[in-house]
């Protein structure tokens, strides 16, 4: 049991960088799925047709291959992710020593398939408002946007909220495989060389690994079911 | 469309003209933004020749029969790593399912009738058992199936146990589905109506009859559309097999890079598989639960009632694995 103690440090690095990946990739998901919610709810058709294409494509695929896309066909455009440069996420992109571009192409792939859940799950909330509340609103003469601010979107709130603790759930599980795309240093990548090249026992290491997951995960969960149970109760 | 009704009325004469032309605007500039922010950059770098291309799409190019013979192989790798996985799944995710609502039923239970001692030995010892349940599933549910997956694959030849990749691969999966699939199914049988049970017992059924004949037909029927949900959640894990080395589609486009240099048009061919064997599961998850509800209301005499819709938001959450 000593690797936990001795190498206490590589497992709380491997904690942050996962967590700081973990919360980029849901600010950018919930603002990106927000984005095509509100394309699959528009009445252009078009628009409307992008957002299910969007969502048909990227909920179908593994996250795998998205990783792959980002990993080796981003290089083959000759391109780094230096989009990304912009000034908040550079500081956090220099805390990493070697700057490599694997965090930046690891991130892109994080956010783009958990956009298409969240999409999904914003969309099932304003489906769950019940026709008539719109109906209401509208023959009091609201206006679409206050019709939006006041009545269905407070209501769809409530709806998604668990929805999309699920999906920020299922993509803290997600993450771990940035570790095999080549970020070095989070939790994943972390087992791989404990266990493999520096020859650790194996079960300590999975024992230090499991548990900064599931500091990540069961509370989460934990919090998720006290809300579902008391929404339950309000209806 | 039926989010048209909530937020919209009904179009008029002036909205369907407005919607028309925006239509039009949108369909250009959609147009041109994919020229000119995908189309140019992937044919500056020359994405488009036949060169890339030929060996996936044209019969004629010399590598075309033996790169669809290694997609093949792959293809097919993948589907047998699936159907265990599911089966094998199906079986573990169901009996524990079946044990979790026993204990629980057990820990519930005063053993009366037996020497004072006894039935608190009884009941700690089922109350433990209840709790070590618990903390497996949740702590099993809690952990990213890739780690779970390398944990099975580094730690088993660890203790001397070696088997084929393709095993590591199953079982990886197979304890986080199963873990999953038993949750599915759990809160299944415990959404049923209390007098289900109950009357089971009243016509003499014993608690593993009341569960074979009654609860379970019932659980599966109502979770079905969660089960096959999970089962395209267990086709896309399959494509974790590359971290173990594998063999499976993934893997082998990967060697086909390796030969070719072309990654972009191996992951579109790959990606394209994947999505359309998804996309048709998802339709017929889709398909079985308007079955389903349909079903449930020309029975509406049964007295069955839908799930409450926080179990299925749960059980359709839980469908967003990797």
């Amino acid at each position: 049991m000593n690797v936990l103690i001795d190498k206490f440090d590589v497992f709380a690095g491997g904690f942050w960088l996962t967590l700081q990946i973990c919360v980029l990739a849901a600010i950018g998901a919930l603002i990106l799925g927000a984005v095509v919610a509100v394309l699959r709810i528009s009445p252009v058709p078009p628009l409307r047709a992008v957002g299910t294409g969007y969502v048909n494509v990227f909920r179908n695929m593994p996250l795998t291959v998205v990783m792959f896309f980002a990993a080796f066909g981003l290089p083959a455009l000759g391109s780094n992710a230096d989009f990304l440069r912009v000034p908040g996420l550079e500081a956090i992109f220099s805390r990493l020593d070697t700057d490599l571009p694997y965090f930046r192409f690891a991130l892109i792939a994080l956010v783009l398939y958990t956009a298409a859940f969240v999409c999904e799950a914003l969309r099932s909330g304003v489906n769950a408002v019940p026709a008539g509340q719109a109906e209401a609103a509208r023959s009091l003469g609201l206006t679409f946007g206050q019709n939006l601010r006041y009545v269905v979107l407070p209501q769809s709130w409530k709806a998604s909220i668990v929805p999309l603790g699920s999906v920020i759930i299922a993509m803290i599980k997600n993450s771990a495989l940035i570790g095999f795309f080549g970020v070095v240093g989070d939790l994943s990548a972390t087992a791989d060389q404990l266990t493999g090249a520096e020859g650790y026992a194996f079960i300590p290491v999975a024992i230090g690994i499991s548990i900064g997951y599931l500091i990540m995960t069961v509370p989460l969960g934990a919090l998720l079911d006290r809300i579902e149970k008391r929404q339950a109760v309000a209806r | 469309m039926s989010q048209q009704t909530v937020l919209y009325d009904v179009p008029g004469p002036r909205q369907r003209r407005i919607t028309l032309v925006s239509s039009l605007v949108a369909t250009v500039l959609l147009l041109v933004g994919a020229y000119f922010l995908i189309y140019r950059p992937l044919d500056a770098k020359d994405q488009f020749s036949m060169e890339l291309w030929g060996p996936l799409v044209d019969p004629s190019n010399e590598n075309f029969s033996l790169v669809w013979d290694r997609i093949g192989l792959g293809l097919k790798n993948t589907l047998t790593a699936a159907v265990l996985a599911i089966i094998s799944s199906l079986v573990i995710g169901t009996a524990l399912a079946v044990l979790r609502i026993q204990l629980k039923s057990l820990t519930r239970r005063r053993f009366t009738g037996l020497a004072t001692p006894v039935s608190y030995l009884l009941r700690g010892l089922s109350v433990l058992l209840s709790a070590v349940t618990r903390v497996c599933v949740e702590v099993f549910r809690g952990l990213p199936v890739v780690i779970t997956i390398f944990f099975v694959a580094r730690g088993f030849p660890e203790f001397g146990i070696t088997f084929d990749t393709l095993w590591y691969l199953v079982i990886g999966l197979t304890i986080y589905n199963s873990v999953v699939i038993a949750e599915i199914l759990r809160s299944g049988m415990e959404g049923l109506p209390g007098g289900q049970g109950e009357a089971a017992a009243a016509i003499g059924l014993s608690p593993a009859q009341t569960t074979r004949m009654i609860l379970l037909p019932q659980a599966f029927r109502i979770m079905l559309p969660a089960l096959i949900s999970q089962l395209v959640v267990v086709l896309k894990d399959t494509s974790l097999g590359f971290i173990i080395s594998y063999e499976e589609t993934l893997n082998i486009g990967k060697q086909i890079i390796g030969a070719l240099g072309n990654p972009i048009q191996v992951y579109v061919v790959i990606a394209v598989l994947f999505i359309a064997v998804n996309y048709s599961l998802s339709k017929l998850a889709q398909y079985v639960q308007r079955r389903l509800s349909r079903g449930r209301k020309t029975a509406a005499t049964a007295g069955q009632t839908a799930p409450p819709a926080a179990l299925m938001s749960q059980s359709e959450a839980n469908g967003t694995g990797i």
